[in-house]
């Protein structure tokens, strides 16, 4: 903590990181409300369960290490990263699921790396890829969707705060059949035999864009994202640059709609967490690159990788893999998009290594 | 009046509240006379300028009490008529609150002004005479950095002046004075830019202002109207006034890093400066007072002024109505790059284009600083393009190859990126730190460069003498063993010659014993001979260190030493002798 001498600048404007995180949050909530709507609690219970797991762990830590608890836990990154992977996770993820993946974010995605701006990894996405190796049928238990035409948010037994709770917290109570299904980027994954057009007959879980029920909570995503560009909490580079190497890619290798099909661009840019990704995910600037045109290669990187990963790939998604494949690349990336400084001819690129002698 | 011209956009910049209505709805006020006036002879960059005068003297308004030093430097005139009372240390408006050497001057309120000579024609003048009736009215850039304004004006003399730029636009929040001088004032800053352009012959003059100031645009566009020159009106954004940035928004031309305006064809001069010329030229005063804003929060009556140079601040303040309980933080300059003053002593210079006694509320301490989050929003704030995200990481772990390669020396420190980081991180701050470094490291580095040649042309003398000693000595062993030779042949000779001659040697054998010195004689040869010994040392290291007075001083005495001890040795045996 640095005490600022009186040197110019004098004044500052009223931006504060805790602004910055207040204003991430705030953007997930049309997707938060939609994903209730479709899913029921799920997804306010890893809320909760991530946020507390997150700050008690931050504020261990903090003591730890000696600093002060809650100047720095004020700052509100850690309830952000806990936030955005709870989002990432399957509602009515068992709570020691959530505890790994965000015990696993905090500790090793953040703090062993020094603590908030030093990490080289984006820590939710850390978190999400340890658990989603390490606990592959708690990973793809995705809930069903309750139909659109329930409109009324019933607290029947199957979806209610009680059962939804008891899922959470004792997981091998409940029957896991019944009420988790595959996702639409699984079904196509697996899928050898049928066209798309049968496969959409056959499954209920495609909708009529990408998957049901998630495609609205894409498109949630996207509006939260919007918001955050209309107030420049960051700027447009790595979310265009994901979506559009994604779009690109699904084009490029879209192979119409046999069974080969490699999804339509509309499916792998609705589908998934391709949404979430791009503007909540890439979007961190602690380990995305750091000038704008190295945040368009960042995302595009990403976006390329995605659509690598889902359709040659062992994975039905990918985000998580393809954000921190590209994070170990941020810093060179960095180097190589160095924007050119008034007065000067050119941009000075590269590591700028000189051989000592 | 023709169309506005074509502008062009800078990167980056900000908004900040512009805090500029508060000392602009009194005109342009006079203080009173100041009792004693403090005169630094630094008001400038480059040299101190040399006192004329010395405590008691009298001196009349507009009357030279200091010359400019070598080129970089710029004479100082008495504001006002009255005695000197003072000459030496005194408070300097400097962050670090240090004193400078100044003339102190007691008015003596007659404010009684020396003959004024002015120019009746300046058009009949050679551009170099008005450089040097610029140059001997002390006058030098008013918007802030003080550069002397003749040398400025003759920056490059290779290079053509295309475009004469005057700098108008006055980005930084608060400060009004460029905007109360245009005005007030625009007539004669039109009548000072046509000096300026008949010094330079432009081929066109660009009157760049930002449009928050309406009806500043309004009076220079009426008084430019039959004259040569555009007021262009600019979007309100900062920093736009700064030198480099106007010159891009104006011209969409980029100075080059590391280079002068000059360099591409262009000056840049503010309005002021403008403004003092013509002052200098037609009216043949030297610059002795130049208009400050007063503002802040702290103060009952926020105002401009047309100070005397050399009032004390707290003058002003005290002018202006300041409650001094609720001055939290004095700055000289704007909120965005001027400096705290630790106090009001000292007097406004030159340069001081403003002075902000902000309250706790205007200027409140920033809030401690967050880990960097590299936001980018410092990369979008910065008009010269650079990374300071970046250029702060790299300043944290001392990485000077990298802060350069990332152009940490295009930074103009306008402090746009501090400004908007979330974590009230002071960049500024660290990029100031960061360029000190390096340049005390460079010099540092061509200081041991230096050392390094010295220590190995010493090397080089000392290995050449060694030699050459050596050669010498081979000589004269060479001749030594020569002359033993022709000894030996010789003495075999005289063997030869006077061996059978026997008897002799018992005379030979007294008379040896003859000459054989008594105790007290060999004494005194002895110390004749070391007299003798210490007298030529003496005298060849005098011949190796010319320079040596102590061994000029010991030459004569151990002259005489010798002397005295040679003269006691050749009477013992004199004595003996008969």
């Amino acid at each position: 903590m640095a005490v600022r001498p009186p040197s110019s600048p004098h004044t500052l404007g009223n931006n504060r990181t805790r602004n910055i995180m207040l204003q991430v949050l705030a953007a997930t909530v049309p997707g938060i409300v939609l994903m209730t709507w479709f899913f029921g609690w799920g997804t306010l219970i890893n809320i909760l369960l991530a946020g507390s797991f997150a700050i008690a762990i931050e504020a261990a830590i903090l003591r730890l290490r000696q600093r002060p608890v809650s100047f720095y836990l004020n700052d509100g990154s850690a309830l952000v990263t806990a936030w955005l992977l709870a989002l990432a996770l399957p509602p009515y993820s068992p709570w020691w699921l959530v505890l790994v993946a965000s015990g696993f974010a905090m500790v090793f995605g953040k703090h062993l790396y020094g603590g908030l701006g030093q990490n080289p990894f984006n820590p939710a996405m850390l978190g999400y890829a340890v658990v989603l190796v390490s606990f592959p049928l708690e990973m793809t238990s995705w809930p069903v969707w309750r139909g659109i035409e329930q409109l009324q948010p019933a607290l029947t037994p199957t979806l209610g705060l009680l059962d939804g709770l008891q899922r959470a917290f004792t997981p091998g109570s409940l029957p896991a059949d019944g009420w988790a299904s595959a996702t639409a980027l699984d079904l196509l994954k697996n899928n050898t035999a049928l066209t798309i057009d049968e496969l959409r007959a056959a499954q209920p879980a495609f909708g009529s864009m990408a998957g049901r029920a998630w495609e609205w909570v894409a498109l949630a995503w996207l509006a939260g994202g919007l918001f955050l560009l209309y107030k420049r909490v960051y700027s447009w580079h790595a979310p265009v640059g994901m979506l559009a190497a994604l779009a690109v890619m699904s084009l490029l290798f879209w192979n119409g709609s046999g069974s080969a099909s490699n999804g339509s661009p509309l499916l792998h840019l609705l589908g998934g967490a391709t949404m979430l990704g791009a503007f909540f995910i890439v979007t961190d600037p602690v380990t995305c690159a750091t000038s704008p045109r190295g945040r368009l290669v960042f995302g595009a990187g990403v976006g390329i990788l995605v659509y690598v990963i889902r359709v040659w790939g062992n994975y039905p998604d990918a985000v998580a893999f393809a954000v921190l494949l590209m994070n170990l690349c941020a810093p060179t990336i960095d180097y190589y998009t160095t924007p050119r400084t008034y007065g000067h001819s050119k941009a000075r690129r590269g590591l700028g290594k000189v051989d000592k002698p | 009046m023709t169309a506005q011209p074509r502008i062009w956009d800078i990167p980056g910049g900000i908004h900040p509240p512009q805090n500029k209505a508060q000392s602009t709805a009194r005109g342009l006020e006079q203080p009173p006379l100041p009792e004693r006036l403090i005169l630094p002879l630094l008001q400038h960059i480059g040299n101190r300028a040399e006192p004329l005068v010395k405590p008691g003297d009298r001196v009349l308004k507009g009357q030279v009490i200091a010359t400019a030093s070598g080129l970089f430097s710029c004479p100082v005139h008495a504001p006002t008529s009255g005695t000197v009372s003072a000459l030496g240390p005194a408070p300097y408006p400097h962050a670090s609150g240090l004193a400078e050497p100044a003339i102190i001057i007691d008015s003596d309120g007659e404010d009684r002004w020396i003959e004024a000579q002015p120019v009746a024609d300046y058009r009949s003048l050679e551009p170099l005479a008005l450089l040097d009736r610029i140059r001997d009215a002390g006058i030098s850039g008013l918007g802030g950095a003080g550069f002397p304004t003749a040398p400025k004006l003759a920056a490059r003399p290779d290079h053509r002046i295309d475009t004469l730029i005057i700098n108008g636009a006055e980005c930084e929040p608060y400060i009004t004075s460029d905007d109360m001088t245009m005005r007030h004032r625009a007539p004669q800053i039109v009548a000072g830019i046509e000096v300026l352009m008949h010094i330079l012959q432009p081929a066109q003059v660009l009157i760049g202002i930002e449009d928050n100031k309406p009806e500043a645009i309004a009076a220079m566009r009426a008084a430019a109207e039959q004259h040569p020159m555009q007021v262009v009106v600019i979007p309100t954004k900062y920093p736009s006034g700064g030198e480099k940035q106007l010159i891009q928004i104006l011209t969409g031309k980029e100075v080059p890093s590391g280079g002068l305006p000059a360099d591409i064809g262009l000056l840049c001069h503010n309005i002021g400066t403008a403004l003092a010329v013509h002052d200098a030229v037609l009216l043949g005063r030297p610059m002795i007072s130049r208009i400050t804003t007063l503002t802040g929060a702290a103060l009952a009556r926020p105002t401009n002024v047309k100070a005397l140079i050399g009032t004390p601040i707290q003058d002003l303040l005290s002018f202006a109505g300041l409650r001094p309980e609720q001055l939290y933080r004095l700055v000289m300059g704007g909120p965005m790059m001027g400096f705290t003053l630790p106090d009001s002593a000292a007097p406004i210079i030159k340069t001081s284009n403003c002075l902000l006694a902000a309250t706790h509320d205007e200027l409140p301490p920033p809030p401690p600083a967050l880990p960097c989050i590299r936001c980018g929003l410092c990369a979008e704030a910065c008009p010269a393009e650079l990374l300071p995200q970046q250029l702060h990481w790299f300043a944290l772990g001392k990485d000077h190859d990298q802060l350069q390669r990332h152009n940490l020396f295009d930074c103009i420190e306008c402090g746009a990126c501090a400004y908007v980081c979330p974590s009230s991180i002071p960049l500024v701050q660290y990029f100031r730190a960061g360029k000190a470094e390096i340049r005390a490291i460079e010099q540092q580095h061509s200081r041991a460069e230096q050392s390094r040649l010295r220590f190995e042309h010493r090397q080089q003398r000392l290995q050449r003498e060694a030699e050459q000693r050596e050669l010498e000595r081979q000589a004269r062993a060479e001749k030594a063993a020569r002359a033993k030779a022709a000894r030996e042949a010789q003495a075999s000779r005289q063997q030869t010659e006077t061996s059978p001659a026997a008897a002799p040697d018992l005379a030979r054998i007294q008379s040896r014993k003859a000459s054989t010195l008594s105790p007290e004689q060999k004494q005194l040869k002895v110390a004749a001979a070391t007299a003798r010994m210490a007298l030529q040392r003496a005298q060849k290291q005098l011949a190796a260190n010319p320079d040596n007075t102590d061994l000029q001083a010991q030459i004569p005495k151990l002259e005489q030493a010798f002397a005295e001890a040679q003269q006691a040795f050749e009477q013992a045996t004199a004595q003996e002798a008969p």
